[in-house]
């Protein structure tokens, strides 16, 4: 999946020329934690979150700040040059820039100009999406020998079965690297006769295993 | 007016609504999904003599400009033509049927309609005054969607008739989903409107069909507040489940005062149910409908509608889960003790299963779940999490 799919269009910005009173108002006005500093013909020069701001002014409780602080002006105080993306990388890679570089937003970037932005919250919705956990079905765990052309074999038995396959999420087997644990959302509410086909076909079955009946 | 049948003192004031044709509605003999299970309940009622024919009164249909209420023209009239088979099987199934779940059969759209016309039945029997109670086990089909058939259900006959309360008699409706899947169709019918309350108690979805049915879903807009959910852990026994129900109820009711209480009363929430996998005992069968009906009296001048719904060990348990039912709407004592022989007689034949011969289920029924006490306190955190809601507004009043 490309990240044009998912990023957010209608992104607030502000200018280096902008000050830390503007970007407080206008992210509370908002309600959102990223702002890109851009110039006028639309490049990200740098990136300003709430934190960075909280780091300025500290709290508007205290009467000892300066302030003077809400004058600076963003240019001092934004990180320059931030990581950015572009609208065709793979939503799956700018997961791994969030994660290794531990930030909260990702601005979208082509021909130099700001076209979106993706934010921390947009990629989990997009993964619980992946995951099908917002859709009518079943969750079935099968235990699966870690070898190649196995999930055609376990697929096979869904495609017997006239069952509409929602996610498929691989996952190491923590007691035995040997297999893998696949966990699979079918679109059905009685996914008894798959399971049927799956223990059949020799799959262990994890989940629904439910002790007292077979 | 109390006269003498049996082991039972009948007081009339609760109706069945039954008919032959409410069979019509069958995906196939091997489908899990078996309407015999309202023939076994039925002549269990019977032999006990708990039931007399003049209790029983035929469900109408319902008619289009009434499926309307809750369902898409387009979406109904794809039902129709399944059901004469003058559509193909792949261009149905973005409307949910011919899946392997809710296949097409012959006359689908009127076997679905007449399950609908069984519970406005019930309501007119109810809001009109001639009953207290009414009870249709053809309904509860609570999947439905508005255009869209899920989960064995075509048509949703709760979210029609609670449509139809309010447009005809401007009640506000309370409806309790007690079956072990996630009210989903019906929560998702009424998610905006402020005057119909949906509560669903369930297994959790995190492995279970449909998969919804969070405490986080609390309604939208002005109708936020006014869906509850409770969804119960796997392998969550009567007491856990019990406990759950009881608070749930009382505080809700009594916050959101209903002029009428619909209940959908799936019996798959039972140790031996094959879909689902939570470790109730025929005791909470007992259990729910006594406290349906106590809310009822309290606070709805004892307006009760009771549907079926989910119930797919159809021998052992779903017969006597909902000839308590029928029996705690009537006033009756619990039955105790052996099922009448003549019914166990006539069915056991017919039956794949032993089936159980008493009331009571056998004890033990299953071997002790080893995590019981994690299961219960986290039911607990759980209920008290959904219930905060209504708990904080009634501290700042
Ligand atoms: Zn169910």
């Amino acid at each position: 999946m490309l990240i044009e799919e998912i990023m957010k269009l209608d992104v607030v910005t502000l200018f280096p020329s902008n000050t830390v009173k503007d970007a407080l108002e206008i992210m509370l006005e908002n309600k959102i934690r990223h702002l890109p500093i851009i110039t006028e013909d639309q490049a990200v020069v740098g990136i300003i979150t709430d934190r960075d701001l909280k780091e300025i002014v500290p709290s508007t409780m205290s009467d000892s700040i300066d302030k003077n602080v809400y004058d600076i002006k963003l240019s001092e105080v934004m990180t320059k040059n931030p990581i950015t993306a572009h609208p065709m990388d793979f939503v799956e890679e700018s997961a791994v820039v969030f994660y290794t570089n531990q930030i909260g937003s990702l601005p979208i970037v082509s021909n130099n100009k700001l076209v979106g932005i993706i934010t921390e919250t947009d990629l989990l919705y997009k993964y619980i999406e992946l995951t099908g956990a917002h859709q009518p079905g079943s969750q079935i765990e099968v235990r699966v020998p870690n070898i190649p052309g196995i999930l055609f074999e376990v697929s096979k038995v869904f495609y017997e079965h006239k069952t509409n396959v929602l996610s498929v999420l691989v996952y190491p087997d923590k007691e035995n690297s040997a297999n893998k644990i696949l966990v699979i959302r079918i679109k059905t509410m009685n996914p008894l006769q798959v399971i049927d086909g799956l223990k059949t076909a020799g799959f262990e079955v994890l989940w629904p295993n439910v002790p007292g009946i077979s | 007016m109390a006269e003498c049948t049996g082991n039972f003192v009948m007081k009339k004031n609760a109706v069945f609504i039954y008919s032959k044709e409410q069979l019509g509605y069958s995906f196939s003999d091997s489908h899990p999904f078996n309407q015999k299970r309202i023939v076994l309940t039925l002549d269990l009622l019977k032999k006990s003599g708990a039931i007399t024919d003049s209790d029983i009164i035929a469900p109408r249909t319902a008619t289009d400009d009434e499926l309307f209420l809750a369902h898409d023209a387009k979406f109904i009239d794809v039902v129709k033509k399944a059901g004469k088979g003058e559509i193909k099987e792949a261009a149905c199934e973005m409307y949910g049927i011919g899946t392997e779940d809710t296949p097409i059969f012959p006359n689908m759209h009127e076997a679905s309609a007449m399950l609908v016309g069984g519970t406005l039945t019930a309501v007119d029997e109810v809001m009109s005054g001639r009953a207290r109670h009414a009870l249709n086990l053809g309904g509860g089909l609570h999947h439905g969607f508005k255009g869209r058939a899920s989960g064995f259900c075509v048509y949703n006959d709760s979210s029609v008739a609670i449509k139809y309360i309010q447009q005809k008699y401007g009640a506000r409706v309370l409806y309790i989903d007690t079956d072990a899947h996630h009210g989903d169709g019906v929560q998702w019918s009424f998610y905006d409107d402020p005057d119909v309350c949906t509560v669903s108690i369930h297994e959790t979805g995190r492995y279970l069909f449909p998969g919804t049915g969070s405490i986080t879903e609390r309604g939208n807009g002005k109708g936020y507040g006014t869906s509850f959910n409770f969804p119960i852990d796997a392998f969550t026994e009567d007491e856990s489940f019990l406990e759950v129900y009881r608070t749930a109820i009382k505080e809700i009711t009594e916050h959101f005062k209903p002029d009428v209480i619909l209940t959908q009363n799936g019996a798959d929430a039972h140790f031996f149910d094959p879909l689902t996998h939570l470790y109730g005992t025929i005791n909470i069968f007992h259990e729910i409908p006594r406290l349906a009906r106590e809310m009822a009296n309290k606070y709805c001048e004892g307006r009760w509608i009771a549907v079926g719904g989910g119930g797919y060990d159809i021998w052992r348990v779903v017969p006597r889960a909902w000839a308590h039912l029928w029996i705690e709407m009537n006033g009756l004592d619990a039955p105790t003790g052996p099922l009448p022989t003549d019914w166990v007689k006539r069915w056991q034949s017919e039956s794949p299963v032993s089936l159980i011969e008493t009331w009571e289920d056998p004890v033990p029924l299953y071997k002790p779940i080893p995590r019981k006490e994690e299961i219960t306190e986290k039911n607990a955190q759980m209920l008290e999490q959904a219930l905060q809601i209504i708990r904080e507004k009634r501290e700042s009043c």
